[in-house]
C-alpha cells in the first residue's frame, strides 16, 4: 500500500466534511450552551470520515471489519458499564445477554421469515428483529437484576456468571436453534453505517442518562448504598434498571455480531467471552464511557496488529515469533492495569461527552 | 512509561494492520487453525500438515513456477476471530486459496467469506454437513458427521455382534455429538437397543457419573466419539468402573497420545479412520516416516488431512494453471487424487468420496481390522 | 432414582470434590486476607502438575523407579513450583496495586493467568498438546460394596483432608495465623501492631500456591492428562465452591467444593444434557437463600 496518497485522502475528507461538521457543532454548542448538537455532528463527521475510506477502499474489507468488530465491542462495553462502572454492580454474565439477543432476532430473521437481504423491505424486519433481541435480553436483564438486590460483590458476580453459562448451556441444547452446531445461514445484514448507530445510540443514551436525576441516583448506589437509600434513592428499582438497560443494549449488540459473522454459536457466549468485555470496561476505566470507547477500539486492533508485526517480524528473523501474539497481549494488559491502574483514562470523559456545566 | 506504551501499542497496531503487503514472485496460500486457546493442539497439527505439504512443493520447484508461501493464521477457536483471520488472509495478504481450519464453528464464520470473495477453501477437519453447503467455493477433506457413526454402528452390529450400546459424547461440541447422533440412528434402524446416551460437559475431566449410569445399564458396545485425550481419560474411568466390553470411536481418535495416556484401558478400542499406518501405499510410508523425520512424532489425523487437504489444493491450482478462484475451484471439483488419506474425488456437495478403515488398538498398537467403502 | 443417587456415584461425587477442595483452599485463603479473586489460582494449580511431571522424568532418570518416596519428593517439588509462583505473582502484578482499587487487581490477575497459560503453550519444548501424566503411584482399586474405589480417591481425600485440618490449626493457633487474621479484619490496625503485613501477605499466597501445586499433581494423577489450559474449569469451579462455602472460611471452601462435586455428579446422572446447568442452578439458589454462602458469617456493612 503506497502511504502517500491515503494521507492526502485522509487530509482531504477531513478538511472538506469533519472539520466543517466539528465547527458547526462547536457554533451551535457555544449558542444553545448544550452539548448535543456537538456530539452528534462530531459522531457524523467521524462515521463519514470512515464510511468514505471504507467505499473508496482506503480502508479495505479487513480493517472495515476489525472497526465494525470494535463498535460491537464499544457497545458490548459501554453497557457493561453502566451496571459495573456506573451502577457500582458486578456482572461476570454479560455475554449471556448478548446471546440473547443474537438467538432471537438470529431466530426471527433465519428461522421464521427467512428474510433475504435482496427484498425491499427486508431491512426494516432485520432493525425490528434487532430490537426484539434487545428487548428479549433486557426481560432477562430484570430477571438476574433481581439477584442483586440481596447479594454483593463477588456473590454477585458468581450469580451472574452462573446465568450466564444456564443461558450457553440451554442453548447447547435447543436443537431448533442448531444446539451445538449453532445458529447458522443468518444473513448479513450488519454493516458498518447500522453497527455505527448501534453503537453511537448506546453511548448516547447511557450518557444522557448518567446526567439526568435517574443518573445520578445510580451513581449514589455505587458511591453508598446505604446512604443512597437513607436519601430516598428506590434502590431496588434503579439496581433492576441498570441490569435491564445494560442487558438491552447487550442484546442488540449480540443481534448485530450475529448478523455480522452469519452465524452465532454458544461457545462464543462463554465465561471468556464476558472476561474479555469486562476486561475493556477496567482498562478504558470504570465509569467513563470514553475510557470504554478508546479501550474497545485499542484492545481490538492491538490484538489484531500483533499479528501483522510478528508475522514480520518472525519472517524476517525466522522464528515463530506468530505463537507469541497473545503473550504480549497479556503483558500488555498487565503492564496498563500495573502503570494506569484506573485504566487508560480513570474516571475522566471526554468533554463532547459530558454536560458543559460538568466541569471535572 | 505511560506515554511510551500508548506509543508503542499504537504503532504496533498501525504497521500490523496497514502494513503493507509485497512481494510478487510468489503464490500466497492462506492456513488457518487455532494455535492458542483450548483447541490450540490441533490448531499446531494441521499448521505442520500444511507446512510438509508446502515444503514438499516449493523443493520439488514449487507451483506455476513460483514459490508457495504459506500466511497461516490463529483463529484461537473462535467463530469471530475466524471471520476477521478469513477478512485479513483475503482483503490484506491477498492469498489465492485457504485451507482451514479444524472446528467446524470457525469454517462456518470463515465460508462465507470466502464464497463471496470466490476464493477456494478446503477445511480439512471440519466434519458438519453444512460447511460446504454454504457454496460452491467451500470443499472439505474430511468424512461428514452421519457417515463415520453409521459405520461404526455397522461394524458394532456386524462385526462385534453387540445388540445393547451406549454412547458417550461432548454437549458442546458438535463434531462428537453428530457422531454419537449418527451412531444412536443407525443402530436402532439395525434393531439394536440404545440403553445409554449419556452427554459431558466440553472441558470435563470426570466422567464417572454418566459412565455409572452406562456401566449399570450393561452395555455390549460403548460409543465415545470424543477426541483422543478425552477418550483416553473416558477410557480409563470406564475401566475402573468394571467395564471390560468393546469401546468405539471415530476419526478423533487417531494420535500417538491416546495409547500414552489410556494406556491398557484403551485396549478392545475400534475407531473409523481414512487410512491405517500399516497401509503400504507409498503415498502414506512415505508421509508417515517424513513426518517423524521433520517433528520427531507420529502424525495424528488433523496433521494428515492438513497435509492432504493443501496437496489437494497444490493440485488443484496446478491443473487449473492459474490463480483464479473460479479456475481453481472447478479444477478441484473435477480432482481425483491418491492423498494419504485414500483416493479422493468430491461430490456434488464437494465432500469428498473415500472409503473408511477400522483400526483396532492391540497391545499399544494400531492394527489395521477392515476397509469399509462408501 | 437408584441410578442417580447410589453408593458409586457418592464415590464419584467426592472425588471431584476432593480436587475441587484442594483448590478451593488456596482461592479462599488468598481471599480472606486481601480480598482479591485470584484468577491466576487456576494455573499455579497448572504449574504444579507441570512441574511433578518434569520433577518426576527428571527423578526417575536420576534415582529410577517410583513409589512412595518418589511421590513425596514430585509432591514437594509440585508444592515448591506452585510457591514459587505464587509469590513471584504477588511480588510483581499484585503488591504494586494493594492500595489501589480493588477491580484493577482483578483484571491485572486475569492477565497474569493469560499470560501463563500462552506463554506455557508457546513454550517450544511445553507446547499446547495434550500430554501423559505418569503414574507416580500405581492405580489399585478394591470394591466397597457394589461400588468400586481407586486408591486414588483415598489420596485425593486424605491429602485434603489434612491440608484443611493443617491449615485450620496454621491459622487459629499460630502466631502466623494470627496475624493472618488480623491483616484479614484491618489491615491499618494491624500495621499500627507492628505487623509487617506484606510478609503476611506474601506467605499468605506462598501457602495458597503450595496447595494448588499439590492439586496439579493429585489432578494429575487421578486425570493423567496435562495441558496448559487445564487449570481454567477447575479454578472457576473452585472459585465457586469456595463463594459457595461462605469466601474467606476455611471449612466452608471444603464444605462448598465437596457439595459442588456432589451436585455436580448426581446433574450429571440425572440429565447429562443438562448437566452443568442445574449445578448452577443449585449455586444460585442457595445464593439467593444464604447470600454470604453457607458458612459465610454476617457482617454488618460499615456506615
Amino acid at each position: 500500500m503506497e502511504y502517500k496518497p491515503v494521507l492526502q485522502t485522509l487530509k482531504r475528507i477531513g478538511s472538506w466534511i469533519v472539520f466543517p461538521l466539528l465547527s458547526v457543532g462547536d457554533i451551535v454548542g457555544r449558542k444553545t450552551g448544550r452539548n448535543m448538537p456537538r456530539l452528534t455532528l462530531a459522531a457524523l463527521g467521524i462515521y463519514l470520515y470512515i464510511y468514505v475510506l471504507g467505499s473508496t477502499g482506503v480502508f479495505n474489507g479487513y480493517v472495515m471489519h476489525i472497526i465494525n468488530l470494535s463498535l460491537i465491542y464499544v457497545a458490548l462495553a459501554a453497557s457493561l458499564n453502566l451496571i459495573n462502572g456506573i451502577t457500582g454492580q458486578f456482572s461476570l454474565g454479560h455475554m449471556g445477554f448478548a446471546a440473547v439477543g443474537a438467538y432471537v432476532s438470529g431466530t426471527f430473521t433465519t428461522l421464521l421469515f427467512k428474510l433475504n437481504p435482496s427484498v425491499p423491505g427486508a431491512y426494516l424486519v432485520f432493525v425490528g428483529a434487532i430490537v426484539a433481541g434487545g428487548v428479549a435480553a433486557a426481560l432477562m436483564g430484570v430477571l438476574i437484576g433481581f439477584p442483586s438486590l440481596r447479594l454483593k460483590g463477588d456473590y454477585l458476580a458468581i450469580v451472574t456468571l452462573g446465568f450466564g453459562e444456564i443461558i450457553r448451556t440451554i442453548l447447547n441444547n435447543i436443537s431448533y436453534v442448531g444446539g451445538p452446531r449453532g445458529l447458522l445461514g443468518i444473513p448479513k445484514f450488519s454493516n458498518f453505517t447500522i453497527i455505527f448507530a448501534a453503537a453511537f445510540l448506546t453511548i448516547l443514551v447511557i450518557r444522557n442518562l448518567v446526567h439526568s436525576s435517574h443518573g445520578r441516583a445510580f451513581l449514589a448506589i455505587r458511591e453508598n448504598e446505604l446512604a443512597a437509600e437513607l436519601a430516598g434513592i428506590d434502590t431496588t428499582r434503579y439496581k433492576v434498571l441498570s441490569f435491564a438497560i445494560g442487558a438491552g443494549f447487550a442484546g442488540v449488540a449480540g443481534g448485530l455480531f450475529a448478523h455480522l459473522l452469519q452465524m452465532a454459536h454458544p461457545t462464543q457466549y462463554g465465561f471468556m467471552g464476558s472476561v474479555m468485555v469486562l476486561i475493556m470496561v477496567y482498562a478504558g476505566g470504570v465509569g467513563s464511557l470514553t475510557g470504554s470507547i478508546i479501550a474497545a477500539f485499542s484492545l481490538t486492533f492491538l490484538s489484531e496488529g500483533l499479528r501483522g508485526v510478528l508475522d514480520g517480524l518472525g519472517e524476517l528473523t525466522n522464528l515463530p515469533l506468530g505463537d507469541l501474539r497473545m503473550v504480549i497481549y497479556a503483558l500488555l494488559l498487565i503492564l496498563i492495569m500495573l502503570f494506569r491502574t484506573e485504566g487508560l483514562m480513570g474516571n475522566k470523559e471526554s468533554k463532547l461527552l459530558m454536560l458543559p456545566e460538568d466541569k471535572r | 512509561m505511560k506515554r511510551a506504551l500508548l506509543i508503542v501499542a499504537t504503532v504496533l497496531a498501525v504497521f500490523g494492520i496497514f502494513g503493507c503487503a509485497q512481494g510478487g514472485g510468489e503464490i500466497k496460500i492462506g492456513g488457518v487453525g487455532p494455535v492458542t486457546g483450548e483447541a490450540a493442539t490441533f490448531g499446531v497439527s494441521t499448521k505442520m500438515g500444511c507446512q510438509m505439504a508446502v515444503d514438499e512443493w516449493n523443493a520439488a520447484g514449487g507451483l506455476l513456477g513460483k514459490q508457495i508461501k504459506l500466511i497461516y493464521a490463529d483463529d484461537k477457536g473462535e467463530p469471530a476471530e475466524g471471520a476477521t483471520v478469513w477478512n485479513k488472509l483475503i482483503q490484506q495478504d491477498k492469498v489465492v486459496a485457504i485451507v482451514g481450519t479444524v472446528m467446524s464453528k470457525v469454517s462456518l464464520a470463515g465460508a462465507p467469506i470466502s464464497q463471496a470473495a470466490g476464493i477456494p477453501m478446503i477445511s480439512p477437519t471440519s466434519t458438519n454437513t453444512k460447511v460446504t453447503e454454504v457454496g460452491d467455493y467451500i470443499f472439505r477433506a474430511c468424512f461428514i458427521d452421519p457417515f463415520q457413526g453409521t459405520v461404526g454402528a455397522k461394524f458394532a452390529w456386524d462385526d462385534l455382534g453387540a445388540r445393547k450400546a451406549a454412547a458417550i459424547f461432548d454437549v458442546g461440541n458438535d463434531y462428537t455429538k453428530g457422531l454419537s447422533e449418527a451412531f444412536r440412528d443407525k443402530f436402532l434402524a439395525l434393531g439394536g437397543e440404545m440403553v445409554a446416551f449419556e452427554a459431558h460437559p466440553t472441558g470435563a475431566t470426570d466422567f464417572k457419573a454418566q459412565l455409572t449410569k452406562i456401566v449399570q445399564a450393561m452395555p455390549d458396545v460403548v460409543y465415545v466419539s470424543d477426541y483422543y485425550n478425552d477418550v483416553a481419560l473416558i477410557a480409563k474411568q470406564i475401566r475402573e468402573l468394571g467395564y471390560t466390553g468393546p469401546l468405539v470411536g471415530g476419526d478423533g481418535w487417531d494420535s500417538p497420545e491416546l495409547t500414552a495416556i489410556g494406556g491398557a484401558a484403551v485396549e478392545n478400542g475400534f475407531f473409523t479412520n481414512h487410512y491405517s499406518k500399516d497401509d503400504t501405499r507409498p503415498v502414506v510410508k512415505e508421509f508417515v516416516a517424513k513426518f517423524k523425520a521433520k517433528f520427531g512424532s507420529e502424525p495424528d489425523a488433523l496433521a494428515t488431512l492438513a497435509y492432504d487437504a493443501m496437496y489437494l489444493m497444490l493440485t488443484g491450482i496446478k491443473q487449473a494453471g492459474s490463480t483464479e478462484g473460479a479456475k481453481i475451484k472447478d479444477a478441484l471439483a473435477g480432482i481425483s487424487l491418491d492423498v494419504v488419506s485414500g483416493r479422493v474425488q468430491f461430490d456434488a456437495s464437494r465432500n469428498p468420496v473415500k472409503s473408511a478403515v477400522i483400526i483396532e488398538i492391540k497391545g499399544g498398537q494400531q492394527v489395521y481390522r477392515t476397509t469399509v467403502n462408501p | 432414582m437408584g441410578s442417580i443417587i447410589n453408593a458409586q456415584q457418592i464415590i464419584n461425587g467426592l472425588q471431584l470434590g476432593s480436587i475441587y477442595a484442594l483448590i478451593a483452599l488456596g482461592y479462599t485463603m488468598v481471599y480472606g486476607i486481601v480480598r482479591l479473586i485470584n484468577f491466576a489460582h487456576g494455573d499455579f494449580y497448572m504449574i504444579g502438575a507441570y512441574a511433578a511431571y518434569g520433577a518426576f522424568f527428571l527423578f526417575n532418570a536420576v534415582l529410577g523407579g517410583a513409589g512412595g518416596p518418589m511421590a513425596v519428593a514430585t509432591l514437594l517439588f509440585a508444592m515448591l513450583a506452585g510457591l514459587s509462583i505464587a509469590a513471584l505473582t504477588n511480588r510483581f502484578a499484585y503488591r504494586p496495586l494493594r492500595y489501589k482499587p480493588k477491580l484493577s487487581s482483578l483484571i491485572t490477575a486475569i492477565g497474569v493467568s493469560m499470560f501463563i497459560e500462552y506463554v506455557f503453550s508457546a513454550t517450544p519444548f511445553i507446547g499446547a498438546s495434550f500430554r501423559a501424566f505418569p503414574a507416580i503411584i500405581p492405580q489399585s482399586l478394591f470394591k466397597i460394596g457394589s461400588a468400586t474405589v481407586s486408591n486414588y480417591v483415598v489420596i485425593d481425600l486424605a491429602v485434603a483432608g489434612t491440608l484443611m485440618i493443617g491449615l485450620t490449626v496454621l491459622v487459629k493457633w499460630t502466631k502466623l495465623g494470627k496475624a493472618m487474621r488480623a491483616v484479614s479484619q484491618d489491615k491499618d490496625a494491624a500495621r499500627l501492631m507492628g505487623i509487617d503485613i506484606e510478609k503476611v501477605i506474601s506467605a499468605t499466597f506462598m501457602i495458597g500456591g503450595a496447595f494448588a501445586g499439590a492439586a496439579g499433581l493429585l489432578a494429575g494423577m487421578t486425570y493423567p492428562r496435562i495441558f496448559p489450559y487445564m487449570g481454567i474449569l477447575p479454578g472457576l469451579k473452585a472459585f465457586i465452591a469456595a463463594v459457595l462455602g461462605g469466601i474467606g472460611n476455611i471449612p466452608g471452601a471444603m464444605l462448598g467444593a465437596y457439595i459442588m462435586g456432589l451436585a455436580e455428579t448426581f446433574a450429571s446422572a440425572y440429565n447429562s444434557l443438562l448437566g452443568e446447568g442445574i449445578a448452577f442452578a443449585i449455586l444460585i439458589l442457595v445464593l439467593l437463600v444464604r447470600p454470604r454462602g453457607l458458612l459465610g458469617e454476617k457482617t454488618a456493612d460499615k456506615i
